[in-house]
């Protein structure tokens, strides 16, 4: 069984139903226990960084997912979601993140060519820096669907997927048994599929 | 290199498609599911439901297409008709839409898109102006294209931008139905204006008039269209065959 981490942010229906149509059984949850029984974890998310990492912490679970993560359980962040794992993020002021991945996250505006739109939306190619389980069914140059401000980077040693917008922008990252997409795999049609298979059959 | 985006659009009424759709291989012209599941398998890069019913019977046949839709096509999905509070908000994102398109909705009631852009983010928020010249000026209308609210439309444009807006769409009713092409001179004073993606609709009739789009106007992120893609007379993947031999990014 596979936990998608419900702290009021985000649109979990697609996520769950992209789920059920790979095979995997999931459930939308915010409880602890059924958190902790579950094989692997995935936390989404939309919307502002420091109001995100507010209601995990009001649940208490930024607590629950580093203890999870130091089990060796699959957990992977997919958008914000990803974008929480990381120690910090400068949206809006600077905010502590959940510290499982090394690195920060930045607005784009100032960083990239000021001609280029934020946010970037759409469907853009995946260059993938080394090979990692979660892109064994998808080619280089494979799109998938963007909708984000704010990229991680000072994460090199992590990145397994980048996309070009001005410059590399980081599109996927994993350190062990934690894993980040900044796209979002369950909007990426046939290609976001077969991510999140390989991610329900490691 | 992010792509552009080809977009059909699909109106619904009681939660079955209107305006004829003309498919061989699809039998279920009116369903919406159906019909999301072919544009997904034939290169639509995301659909756009727009809800024209009126009554609250027909409302929850929408939200009931919308959920079964989300379950099975795995794009982005833009909902737009009848949004006028944000509780229609939730009502649609909770059944699987991920962007939200507001019209007059925001005219009537101009803090809705900041309200759903602070509960919801700046990403879901679509707004959507129906705009045509009146005495050689753009102006806006309400209603489903009924209403002059006499508001320059470059500006109202900027303003629901600046509050929240994370996309619009420029629906040109001059070109509207037209098939003669889009709307360059209004969509190139619109991406003038504001830094977020732009969504061209209105005038669409033969694939070079979606070349003409984006090698003119650069600026510009998607082509929307509705009847050119329902009866087949512009296949989406052939569409994006011959962006590609133009050396337009898209996403085969």
């Amino acid at each position: 069984m596979i936990a998608i981490v419900d702290y009021g942010v985000g649109n979990l229906y697609s996520l769950q139903c992209s789920l059920k149509r790979v095979g995997a059984e999931a459930v939308v949850t915010a409880d602890e226990k059924t958190l902790s029984n579950a094989s692997k974890i995935l936390l989404p998310g939309v919307g502002a960084f420091a109001d995100a990492v507010a209601k995990l912490k009001e649940k208490g679970l930024d607590e629950l997912l580093k203890e999870q993560a130091k089990t060796g359980k699959y957990i992977m962040g997919i958008c914000l979601g990803m974008q929480m794992l990381f120690d910090e993020s400068h949206e809006y002021g600077v905010h502590q993140g959940l510290g499982l991945i090394k690195g920060k996250v930045v607005p784009m505006r100032g960083l990239i060519d000021e001609r280029l739109k934020v946010p970037h939306i759409g469907w853009n190619g995946l260059r993938f820096p080394r090979p990692h389980f979660l892109f064994k069914d998808v080619k280089e140059g494979d799109c998938a669907y963007f909708v984000h401000s704010y990229f991680a980077t000072d994460c090199d040693e992590s990145v397994i997927a980048a996309t070009e917008y001005d410059k590399l922008l980081t599109a996927a990252v994993a350190k062990e048994n934690i894993l980040g997409c900044q796209f979002h795999p369950e909007k990426s049609g046939e290609v976001g599929l077969k991510i999140l298979k390989a991610f329900c059959e490691v | 290199m992010i792509t552009k985006r080809i977009i059909p659009c699909l109106d619904v009424k009681d939660g079955r498609v209107v305006k004829g759709v003309n498919f061989e291989k699809l039998k279920e012209v009116a369903s919406p599911v159906e019909l999301a599941k072919y544009y997904s398998a034939n290169g639509a890069d995301e659909l756009v439901f727009y809800d024209i019913t009126a009554s609250a019977e027909g409302r929850s046949l929408f939200t009931d297409v919308l959920k079964r839709t989300a379950a099975e096509v795995f794009i982005p999905l833009t909902v737009g008709g009848g949004i006028r509070e944000l509780a229609d908000f939730e009502r649609v994102l909770s059944c699987g839409a991920d962007k939200v398109s507001v019209n007059s909705g925001a005219i009537a009631n101009p803090d809705l898109i900041k309200a759903a852009a602070q509960r919801y983010g700046d990403q879901c928020v679509v707004i959507s102006a129906d705009v045509k010249r009146v005495d050689g000026k753009f102006h806006v209308f309400a209603k489903g294209g009924r209403e002059d609210t006499g508001m320059e439309a470059v500006s109202w444009i900027v303003r629901c931008v600046r509050e929240g807006a994370g996309e619009v769409v420029v629906n040109s009713m001059d070109t509207d139905g037209v098939k003669n092409g889009f709307d360059l001179e209004l969509l190139d004073a619109v991406c003038r204006a504001v830094d977020v993606p732009v969504i061209a609709s209105g005038g669409a009739g033969s694939q070079e008039h979606f070349v003409e789009l984006f090698k003119k106007l650069p600026a510009v992120d998607a082509g929307l269209a509705a009847s050119v893609f329902h009866f087949g007379e512009i296949a989406i993947p052939d569409l994006k065959r011959t962006l590609q031999k133009e050396n337009i990014v898209v996403r085969i």
